[in-house]
């Protein structure tokens, strides 16, 4: 079976230990995992996990089976990239001068469509959002002149189909 | 918080008064119907041992000699009653001493709940005096675990603890408390719980699935059964007998599935696996069909995967979804309780009989007879073997014995040809494979079965790992059988060396001490046998004493176990020598 890139969603409750408990899913396995992000999700409460892997489609489905059997997760799902909606983002720290020197970097910014968030005396800071080939260029077009600091985010995505978070919970305290 | 992700049922032993934590975890185990736990006292949780002081009238606690001790013993426990079984140990090495239980009762599905102490809250993460990271520790080999740091936590924790372990499929818990939540007092009040928003302990069975299942099973000509612990974790003993006899299955069984159907049963085809039986291993790459229910296509079942009946159908029986198709692909999943989904399908069956392919098993097992069995339970050559000790165990208990096995060929040996007629009878450590197991699991069996006979058969390698628990017995004066199947040697590792290694035995010849000597120092009656002509009388004596005793059998020193499936080939290059 062919390796490709995967989004694993994790829905659970908010607790201490649970990302010790799913990244030691994937260490037993040897997996890297790629990307990851945890967040708030669309239901109060409960808390979403983002992984991306580069493994084969058996692989991502034992995977997700032994994410989802963990206690406090409430659903785990796998999804390609053309089954969902992802970006990534990235700061970048430059020095303020170069803003006024190279006319260049302004139209860099534009074309972009990234945003200057902050500027002070000796450095402004660039914030892209956008898949990670974008972000990649602009890093090609910024590195000539010198970039300070540069930070990626893990992947963020929503799935286009919809997925029953909220139902599952309900049929749980509707049989209570 | 808890309580909003938690269903929960109020229980009569409502106590509305300011309790110290320490006391409100005895009334959370008394509540979850706890007699009996195991442990060993250490500084981060002498409140709760102060407290079991008080409580001894309605605790049984057993001082094990070593934490390990304590959590085999409450594995023994829980696999012989079906109950969660309970260990308790301090903080630091206490804590860690119980993990390889932990991964133990965690491969093979054992419902258990440890409690560990810890240091004060406002010391965690500072190195403090015998503190350790036992929930990182044992995160990889629990079920699910939790730090309470708080005495108001305790009641939720506890029940929450006692519904994971036990429910769906079953597995060990750890709860480590710190000793601020041990000493401070709060309003203790106790409710079971019975579910956890996130956690779906029983998947609802799909009447397509069971209709699929059923239509496979009708329309098969060449049927096999492969079952395992998930059956008598279920409690579907009777509903696996219906379906193999309704549909006429011939049924093998995985170690961890033995006793679920009496061994004479004449549709039980006996064990398949690395030394199972010859018939159930090659026939499984004949049949038209496997139904495996309740086990988990280990490794040491299937062998090489790319063999393993490809020919067939495979339906899978199965509580826990992660397991299906995790090795191997199975054609329809019927996920659910055995005892549920076996009940349901049974309507679904035609009554049938494959005599013919029954017969294929029948002669297999005459070949393996005159190859292997024969020689290894009616000997003829001098030295005395494992085989011929079970056989004698057999007659002697009436195959009504509870049998406890450690690690190593005397297993292999124990499994293969102790006889049983009631279930919950084989007690072993399957997954994990760890040494050590025997001695205190045969206590918790014996403490968790009071009505039944007990016999620990153990190596002289596995026995001098945890001998210490010779102490528990004496103490309490269990009667526990103790068989010793001596070759000194680590046999099952010379075996490998003599088979795969060019007899290079590396560290694998045990200088043994006088174990008779050691036994009789704890005051348990002991008796050694090294002549065929003694062995018959002597576990006739021991199976008749109502009293713990020791047997030292001098077995051959290089007999070896077969049949046997080499790691990593086919179950179809099975072994008979």
């Amino acid at each position: 079976m062919k390796k490709q890139w995967f989004t694993i969603s994790v829905y659970s409750e908010n607790n201490v230990g649970l990302l010790n408990r799913i990244s030691g899913i994937f260490l037993k396995r040897h997996i890297n995992i790629e990307s990851l992000n945890v967040s708030k999700s669309e239901i109060e409460g409960v808390s979403k996990f983002t992984i991306v892997v580069n493994t084969t489609e058996k692989w991502v489905r034992n995977i997700v089976g032994q994410i989802e059997k963990q206690i406090e997760v409430i659903k785990a799902f796998y999804h390609t990239d053309e089954e969902t909606i992802y970006q990534e983002s990235a700061l970048f720290k430059i020095a303020s001068n170069l803003l006024f020197d190279e006319r260049q970097i302004q139209n860099i910014i534009k074309d972009n469509n990234s945003q200057i968030v902050t500027v002070a005396r000796e450095f402004f800071v660039i914030a892209k959002s956008g898949r990670r080939n974008e972000i990649d260029e602009m890093h090609e077009q910024l590195k000539p002149f010198g970039i300070m600091q540069f930070v990626r985010s893990g992947r963020i995505s929503v799935t286009k189909s919809e997925m029953q978070i909220s139902a599952l919970l309900q049929e749980f305290y509707e049989e209570a | 918080m808890e309580a909003i992700k938690m269903k929960t049922e109020e229980t009569k032993s409502k106590t509305k008064l300011k309790i110290s934590g320490a006391e409100a975890i005895m009334h959370c185990l008394l509540a979850e119907g706890v007699d009996v736990l195991y442990g060993y006292p250490g500084g981060a949780i002498m409140p709760v041992y102060d407290e079991l002081y008080k409580f001894q009238d309605k605790l049984n606690h057993v001082l094990t000699r070593h934490e390990q001790g304590a959590v085999h013993a409450a594995q023994g426990f829980a696999r012989v009653s079906g109950r969660v079984g309970v260990a308790m140990a301090t903080s630091g090495p206490g804590a860690t001493n119980l993990v390889t239980g932990l991964a133990d009762a965690q491969i093979d599905s054992t419902p258990m709940v440890c409690i560990t102490g810890q240091v004060t809250r406002h010391l965690l993460g500072s190195d403090a005096f015998q503190e350790t990271d036992i929930i990182g520790i044992s995160t990889p080999v629990t079920k699910w675990n939790y730090q309470i740091t708080k005495a108001e936590e305790i009641p939720e924790i506890m029940a929450k603890a006692f519904y994971i372990a036990k429910s769906g499929r079953p597995g060990p818990v750890l709860i480590d408390i710190t000793k601020n939540a041990q000493f401070d007092e709060f309003e203790f009040s106790y409710k079971k719980c019975t579910g956890v928003r996130s956690y779906t302990p029983v998947p609802k069975p799909d009447p397509k699935a069971l209709e699929a299942a059923a239509d496979l099973i009708n329309a098969a000509k060449k049927p096999m059964i492969v079952w395992g612990q998930g059956v008598i974790l279920g409690k579907a003993e009777e509903e696996l007998k219906a379906l193999v006899e309704k549909a006429g299955i011939p049924a093998a069984w995985t170690i961890m599935g033995a006793s679920a159907i009496d061994t004479d049963h004449p549709l039980n085809v006996g064990m398949v696996g690395m030394h199972g039986n010859y018939g159930p291993n090659l026939l499984t790459n004949e049949c038209d069909l496997l139904i495996a229910i309740g086990m988990r296509f280990d490794d040491r079942v299937t062998g090489n995967l790319d063999t393993y009946a490809k020919q067939a159908k495979v339906i899978h029986f199965e509580i826990d979804k992660a397991e299906v198709n995790k090795n191997v692909h199975v054609d329809v999943a019927v996920l659910g309780d055995s005892k549920e989904t076996l009940g349901l399908i049974l309507p679904l069956i035609e009554e049938n009989s494959h005599e013919e392919w029954h017969n294929e098993f029948k002669k297999k097992y005459e070949i393996e007879f005159k190859e292997v069995i024969e020689k290894d339970i009616h000997p003829t050559k001098q030295g005395l073997t494992m085989g011929e000790v079970i056989e004698e165990i057999n007659k002697a208990s009436g195959n009504e014995a509870v049998i406890v096995t450690d690690v190593g060929q005397h297993q292999m040996i124990g499994c293969r040809y102790a006889k049983f007629k009631k279930s919950k009878s084989n007690i072993t450590s399957g997954g994990l494979g760890t040494m050590g197991f025997a001695l205190p699991a045969a206590i918790g069996a014996k403490m968790g079965a009071m009505d039944r006979e007990v016999v620990a058969i153990i190596g002289d390698g596995g026995y001098q790992m945890t001998i210490q628990e010779l102490g528990v017995i004496f103490q309490h004066n269990l009667p526990v059988k103790i068989v010793v199947l001596n070759n000194d040697h680590l046999g099952m590792v010379r075996q490998w060396q003599e088979l795969f290694f060019d007899r290079r035995y590396a560290s694998t010849v045990m200088v043994n001490p006088d174990f008779v000597k050691i036994a009789e120092g704890y005051h348990i009656e002991a008796k050694r046998v090294s002549e065929r002509k003694d062995l018959s009388a002597v576990v006739q004596e021991m199976m008749a004493s109502d009293k713990p005793y020791f047997l030292e059998v001098k077995v051959e020193k290089e007999d070896n176990v077969f049949p046997m499936i080499p790691t990593g080939a086919s179950v179809s290059d099975i072994r008979l020598k």
